[in-house]
């Protein structure tokens, strides 16, 4: 049981930065960004790519951070040049990158148990917290920039931007490259984590990073104190809770994804409903209470 | 000040619903005065408003602001010249961001926005100076999210927010429509004395002909893309306005 929380802890970072990067397009941008199921793998694929042609761990995920961001570049480019929809964007970016991966190493899953990784003689729980707290610093400190603010500004309203003088899609493209970059060096380091890259990584990737901003949107919901970068990790690690416990009580790993979206399904209906929920129970208490005292 | 020259704009091109709204259309609007455009819907008041602002390209003809050409600008090139105050309480203000988050944005208005911090707290008194002006006690409120605020509160940061660095020309987008009657007296009252103050040029589009009469100095009437009307606000009564308002509406039934 110990050593299901540790995994789940440490898998629960990984998605962490998952989750960060998400929150730039999906929360702060207010774009539905699914090229990320792309660029998941993309990013372990690159890592492999540099690891096995001799690169260190560190300057493979680096890289893997910084092609993730082109990616996220194609999509900004479909989106806004193109005036695709961005939904659509993401799902063609995505499927480009399908074969993107292929290419990369000519295959579709690759060992890396023979190459030296990030986790190599360190705690992985310890490593990965420093990692993400770096990332979520960095994060917090950016949005507090004028252009972080005007960032959060083009999601919130583009008008406002425009009449500041300011050109709202450069905007949009910066976060949906961060978000990509910070979604790719999250599968590096899955990659790393787990010992191989594999095609299906990616699929319903968005959900688990869905999944994490919506349980951390839970927690003390109207409160401003607590930032949206510390409710999306928070939120990827008691996903990660949730999922561990789930198949260590014996659920067939073949509905996992499916029990993925009932997370996801129970979380927003309790964030949309909560105050009936609440109502309910308050009532169903107060009756029991009542026919017990009569 | 603003002059705009044989200005051309049809919507629906090329399909069987194409309407030409204007057509060889000329205006002056004169410096530091209050111009009001009224019309009945269709007449082509917001689509003007939207052309001087760029969020509509015209297809032909020049707009002139002092002496250049503003007509052929993005419309955040021409933000450097404009305030506008719109009609939705919403599309003024970043809603999950702070009073004072916001009126830092409007600070930096068409300046370069980089990795410095974006609230500084040298500027705050000076924020403070401004909302005590509007008495509306948002000067005790600056962290508080603009989306917790009423319809004429964010109304009223809007304007601070678009006058905040004087703009040479203002644009009033109807911007009391939302409003109460109440809320909307306030107000307009607030923007008479951030236009007076600082002298601002402003045009202002109004379906409340009092307010129009009451607010403005010189009342411009729209119909179908043409002037059919222009005068000093003091030269006219809202009953000789709502007269002609009232022919134009019949003649449009009977015709």
């Amino acid at each position: 049981m110990n050593s299901l929380i540790i995994t789940s802890l440490e898998q629960g970072l990984i998605f962490g930065i998952l989750a960060l990067g998400v929150l730039l397009t999906y929360k702060i941008l207010d774009i539905a960004d699914l090229s990320v199921e792309g660029t998941f793998p993309f990013g372990a694929f690159i890592f492999a790519k540099f690891i096995s042609s001799g690169m260190d761990p560190i300057t493979s995920s680096l890289l893997a951070f910084v092609l993730g961001t082109l990616a996220g570049l194609l999509t900004a480019t479909l989106f806004i040049k193109l005036k695709i929809k961005p939904i659509l964007a993401g799902i063609l970016t995505m499927t480009i990158l399908y074969s993107v991966n292929l290419r990369t190493n000519g295959k579709a899953n690759i060992g890396l148990f023979d190459f030296p990784s990030i986790f190599d003689n360190v705690n992985k729980l310890l490593l990965l917290f420093i990692i993400v707290i770096v990332i979520k610093v960095l994060m917090d400190l950016f949005l507090k920039t004028e252009s972080g603010y005007l960032l959060i500004a083009t999601g919130d309203n583009e008008a406002l931007v425009r009449s500041l003088g300011q050109n709202s899609n450069k905007y949009k493209i910066i976060g949906l490259m961060l978000a990509n970059g910070l979604v790719a060096l999250s599968g590096a380091l899955m990659a790393q984590y787990q010992g191989f890259a594999d095609m299906t990584m990616g699929s319903g990737i968005i959900v688990i990073a869905l999944a994490s901003i919506i349980i951390g949107d839970t927690v003390k919901k109207s409160s401003n104190k607590i930032k949206n970068t510390t409710r999306a990790i928070f939120g990827a690690m008691v996903y990660k809770i949730i999922g561990g416990i789930a198949i260590d009580l014996g659920l067939n790993n073949h509905d996992l994804k499916a029990v993925n979206a009932l997370i996801v399904i129970s979380f927003i209906f309790y964030n949309n409903n909560s105050s009936k929920i609440k109502r309910f129970f308050k009532n169903l208490f107060k009756k029991e209470r009542g026919e017990m005292n009569a | 000040m603003l002059k705009i020259n044989n200005l051309s704009k049809s919507f629906n091109k090329e399909t069987d619903h194409e309407i030409q709204l204007f057509k060889n259309f000329n205006l002056e609007i004169q410096k530091n005065k209050c111009t009001a455009i009224i019309g009945s819907n269709g007449c082509g008041k917001s689509t003007l408003l939207n052309m001087i602002a760029g969020s509509i390209i015209l297809d032909d003809g020049e707009i002139m602001l002092e002496d250049k050409n503003i007509g052929r600008l993005t419309e955040e090139k021409r933000s450097v010249h404009i305030g506008r105050v719109y009609q939705n309480p919403s599309m003024g203000v970043s809603p999950s961001l702070t009073i004072l988050e916001n009126m830092s944005l409007a600070d930096k208005k068409s300046e370069r926005f980089t990795l410095k911090r974006l609230v500084k707290k040298n500027r705050i008194p000076e924020y403070i100076k401004l909302l005590k002006e509007l008495d509306l006690g948002l000067e005790n409120q600056l962290n508080t999210q603009v989306k917790y605020l009423s319809g004429g509160q964010r109304q009223s940061l809007s304007l601070v927010m678009a006058t905040m660095k004087l703009p040479d020309l203002l644009l009033l987008d109807e911007h009391t429509a939302a409003l109460d009657p109440k809320t909307s007296f306030v107000v307009m009252e607030k923007t008479k004395e951030v236009i007076e103050r600082h002298n601002i040029t402003t045009i202002m589009i109004s379906h409340n002909m009092k307010d129009a009469i009451d607010y403005s100095d010189r009342i411009v009437m729209l119909d179908k893309g043409k002037v059919i009307l222009d005068k000093d606000s003091k030269d006219i009564t809202e009953a000789e306005l709502m007269e002609i308002y009232r022919m134009r509406i019949s003649r449009d039934i009977a015709s």
